[in-house]
């Protein structure tokens, strides 16, 4: 299968914190992959050094095959392959809806407006948001906004999706209508990296799940090897507190 | 002339008499201030933005350093932390002539620099003190807007692949800009009046016209009440201007 992400021991420090101690992984093409773990335990650091918004301490993360952190690296054409998803979902305030998907492909691929409006008002409709078009972000809910934030990033047509806990700043009527978004892209074949506490959702979405405790990645596998038989006592822990 | 006087005591021919000598004045008052803010805010940009310059990797971390922070730091601390008054004199007496001098200018010599000075010494000394000084503020502001909008906004644009430059234009400087208009139509407002230093060195602006006035007929009310109005009348219109403007670059934020 095709590789979009290689991880090869990659370390993070805050000054005297140790926050990431190794990591090693890989994504494929058209894989979901969950990371989950408890808060503190490095997950959205490593989901942030992987699209070059952390620096790395040590080791390499390579996307199709280029390095992330290279000083000769053009770090911007690299990270509008990588669409990013935050958990404050952070769209421009000051642009409508329609604006804040149009940038990107305007400014960066240099997408003519018209074709640019057309692919937003396709990605609209895809996320269900399409008469919220020419609104501005504060007038939406927030399940509103992170479905607009989703659509932006699918406007650069991103090789990988990255979410970093894309439910956690969300009332809980709203999450559902948010990971039945990301359920739809990734039935799509869109290749995904979930940071996540929803557990039904890495259960029933993702092909494989990697478990994160203190900068370490514990263990991976199937959903169901993770949540049916993990191996490790810390993933067992961590499962049996949270379920 | 015979004297006019208005509520017994106000001699209003007076001002009738220098009407064109205050009408110039006005004119030059708000000709100063309008070059002064312009000039003013591009100068606050660039310095405002070198003040913030930072960079991960050598040598562009050492040029941010020591050629753009530090001389930006050491420039702006100057020019607030000494009076404008006498900026405008250091400037108009020491620094101008060093540069236009009809004997040895470094910038402009002979013929040319005397019949400059003469006609524009004080216009260019002025221009050039209120611009530095007010360059000072406004970068401070930009410096402060700029530093107030949220970091998720940055980190959203930068992972959608615009540049660092593509994201301060289009996403940072436009919300920053919003938070930067009550502040930046206060420092219009002082520079409007502030520009009334510059008569010391003789420009013929407002205050200028004022003590011409005074000292022609020994009247003060006259001169520095009408002036007074007319100083008024300007901020007030500038303050409105500034809220139009707010209320035009609102849009979007309904909290």
């Amino acid at each position: 299968m095709d590789e979009v992400i290689r991880v090869e021991g990659l370390t993070k420090n805050f000054g005297q914190l140790q926050v990431l101690r190794g990591i090693d992984c890989s994504v494929s093409s058209s894989e979901v992959v969950c990371v989950i773990g408890p808060s503190g335990s490095g997950k959205s650091t490593f989901l942030r050094c992987l699209n070059g918004l952390e620096e790395a301490s040590g080791g390499r993360v390579l996307v199709h095959g280029v390095s992330v952190h290279d000083n000769s690296t053009d770090v911007d054409a690299l990270r509008s392959e990588i669409g990013m998803v935050f958990q404050r979902f952070n769209l421009f305030p000051h642009m409508t809806v329609l604006d804040n998907i149009t940038l990107a492909p305007t400014k960066v691929r240099g997408v003519p407006l018209e074709q640019a409006r057309e692919q937003a008002r396709a990605l609209l409709i895809k996320v269900g948001l399409l008469d919220k078009i020419e609104t501005y972000p504060n007038q939406l809910s927030g399940g509103q906004q992170q479905r607009v934030a989703i659509a932006r990033a699918l406007a650069m047509q991103p090789a990988i999706m990255l979410f970093d806990e894309p439910t956690s700043a969300l009332d809980p009527e709203m999450v559902g209508e948010v990971l039945s978004v990301m359920q739809t892209l990734a039935e799509e074949g869109m290749t995904m990296m979930v940071v996540s506490h929803e557990m039904g959702f890495a259960r029933r979405v993702a092909n494989r799940v990697l478990f994160m405790d203190e900068g370490v990645l514990v263990e991976e596998g199937t959903p169901e090897e993770i949540f049916d038989r993990p191996r490790e006592e810390r993933t067992r822990r961590f499962l049996s507190n949270i379920l | 002339m015979e004297p006019i006087l208005w509520f017994g005591w106000f001699r209003a021919d007076i001002i009738a008499e220098y009407g064109v000598m205050f009408w110039r004045g006005l004119q030059m008052t708000i000709l100063v201030t309008v070059i002064c803010i312009a000039q003013g805010t591009a100068l606050g940009l660039a310095i405002g933005l070198a003040r913030l310059a930072e960079a991960r990797h050598s040598p562009a971390r050492q040029i941010c350093r020591y050629l753009l922070r530090w001389p930006s730091t050491v420039y702006v601390s100057f020019f607030r932390g000494t009076p404008l008054f006498v900026q405008i004199l250091l400037i108009h007496f020491a620094v101008l002539p060093l540069f236009i001098n009809p004997a040895d200018g470094l910038l402009i010599s002979g013929e040319t620099a005397r019949s400059l000075k003469q006609n524009y010494g004080a216009f260019i000394s002025g221009i050039l003190a209120l611009t530095l000084n007010s360059g000072a503020y406004i970068s401070e502001i930009f410096r402060a807007g700029i530093q107030s909008i949220d970091r998720g906004q940055i980190e959203a644009s930068r992972s959608l692949g615009l540049s660092f430059a593509r994201t301060m234009y289009h996403v940072v400087l436009p919300q920053a800009f919003r938070r930067m208009l009550p502040p930046l139509g206060n420092n219009a407002i002082a520079l409007l009046k502030d520009s009334s230093l510059i008569s010391a060195i003789g420009l013929a602006e407002l205050a200028y016209t004022a003590r011409t006035v005074a000292g022609a007929y020994s009247r003060y009310w006259e001169p520095y009440l009408s002036i007074s109005l007319m100083y008024w009348t300007l901020t007030l219109g500038l303050a409105w201007a500034v809220k139009r403007l707010e209320a035009r670059y609102g849009r979007g934020d309904t909290r």
